[in-house]
């Protein structure tokens, strides 16, 4: 046996509640993000991430909040992100129990960031998030949740990246990011490839298959995805099941 | 019980705290050798470089006090590590409980990736701290340093890029080179088995 492919659930949180509807029942509240989360764990989700998507000084302390309560009550690793701009926010995080943080905009715009973090932290705590998009000239890199377009191309910034001590890169690629017609696969293999750290796909997922060609076409190291957990529209144990009949290493 | 919690720079230790309190112990932090001594079980836990960890624990006296307990005591991690002989991390002397040295992985392929960070199975179950716990469970790993097989030690096997000792046992000292605090519920029960020796 050797390291297992991660399944990885995404919950995005606005002012300490999640934000897609889910279809989970007996949730004593639908928008409790620590309780969602517990309920992920139990059934086999290998980490979590979890997105904070508040704008507001007041929604970041709830944040930080909710991620004391996460850690005191889930027994997985999980990730946070969304708004982190500087060292002290990771810090912050981190001492609330967080395992990792996962850094965006704010790295591409000042990439000392990843820097910062890793020679405090090391590079294990440090995910670097990229949003992507396939455009006429290639794959570059996207600002603010994919509004603003940059010039940095997506293998350059990640090697970037890994070389500043990113411990891995969560790579979503706007081109498929919500279309549910599988993930980036080709792009996944290039980054693969090209990168010495973890790879986790996002973006695509729309069934069981797609998963597991992440890990076959794409080879990436874990997967990611949103909706299609929230929805009820994939189960964990039913995917997790699947991917480990056909051939894939997952933890059951 | 009073479960003493080893208190140094060696990161992360507020998750074991929160999976101690998960299982209904209220741990003690603590760098101070008398309550360490008094504590039933000690745990040593770690994340982080062993270097200026062993030089943050002899500056305070602490690697002699936990070479000198009498009772459970629990590493993890980097705790597991330093409770050996020597690591090749930092060219460091440890603490000595165990005469193994510790090693870097050299990958052997493009998919082994070092730090190894994610879920592996261990295998060759051997101790009462893995009652209720099967072969090829998955246990949470987070490491670039490893301690080699010992076939009087190792309690517990995990392979990646070379098979090595997942979790090691010699008296009174346990080890886990893996995170029961961050490996779901079969770590929740490993902790649980620590607690009751």
């Amino acid at each position: 046996m050797s390291l297992a492919k991660r399944i990885i659930p995404c919950l995005d949180v606005k002012n300490g509640e999640t934000v897609k509807g889910t279809n989970f029942v007996n949730l004593r509240s639908a928008g409790d993000p620590v309780e969602l989360g517990k309920i992920y764990s139990e059934n086999g989700a290998d980490e979590i991430v979890f997105l904070d998507i508040t704008a507001s000084f007041e929604g970041r302390k709830t944040f930080v909040e909710m991620v004391s309560r996460v850690a005191q009550e889930v027994n997985i690793p999980f990730t946070v992100g969304g708004g982190i701009n500087q060292l002290e926010d990771v810090t912050n995080l981190l001492n609330a129990g967080a395992d990792k943080v996962s850094v965006n905009s704010a790295a591409l715009r000042r990439p000392e960031l990843i820097s910062e973090i890793t020679s405090l932290y090391g590079s294990q705590v440090c995910v670097c998030a990229i949003d992507a998009r396939m455009d006429e000239d290639g794959w570059h890199c996207y600002l603010n949740g994919g509004r603003i377009r940059t010039e940095h191309g997506l293998f350059e910034w990640a090697k970037e990246a890994q070389e500043r001590g990113a411990g891995e890169i969560l790579f979503t690629s706007m081109n498929h990011d919500g279309v549910k017609t599988g993930y980036a696969n080709e792009a996944l293999a290039r980054l693969v490839d090209e990168l010495s750290i973890p790879v986790i796909a996002s973006g695509g997922a729309g069934e069981m298959q797609h998963f597991k060609d992440a890990f076959t076409i794409g080879k990436a190291d874990a997967a990611l995805a949103a909706s299609v957990f929230h929805f009820g529209e994939i189960s964990i144990p039913a995917l997790k099941k699947y991917l480990s009949n056909e051939g894939i290493n997952i933890r059951l | 019980m009073k479960v003493a919690i080893v208190k140094y720079n060696a990161g992360n230790i507020y998750s074991v705290v929160n999976a101690l309190r998960r299982i209904g112990i209220e741990p003690i932090l603590t760098d101070n050798a008398e309550q360490i001594r008094n504590a039933d079980k000690v745990i040593f836990p770690g994340q982080g470089e062993a270097k200026s960890a062993m030089e943050y624990l002899r500056a305070r006296g602490l690697d002699s006090v936990i070479r000198s307990l009498k009772q459970p005591v629990l590493g993890i991690c980097v705790g597991q590590q330093l409770l050996c002989r020597h690591s090749e991390e930092g060219d460091t002397d440890c603490i000595g409980i165990f005469p193994m040295e510790v090693k870097r992985f050299c990958p052997t392929c493009h998919e082994e990736k070092i730090p190894q960070m994610g879920w592996n199975s261990i295998t060759d179950l051997k101790s009462l701290l893995f009652d209720n716990v099967m072969e090829n469970d998955y246990v949470y790993f987070v490491h670039s340093y490893y301690v080699p097989l010992h076939k009087d030690y190792t309690i517990a096997t995990v392979d990646f890029t070379l098979p090595y000792s997942a979790a090691i046992h010699t008296e009174n000292f346990y080890a886990t080179q893996f995170h029961p605090e961050k490996s779901g519920d079969v770590g929740s029960r490993i902790l649980e088995n620590f607690i009751k020796l």
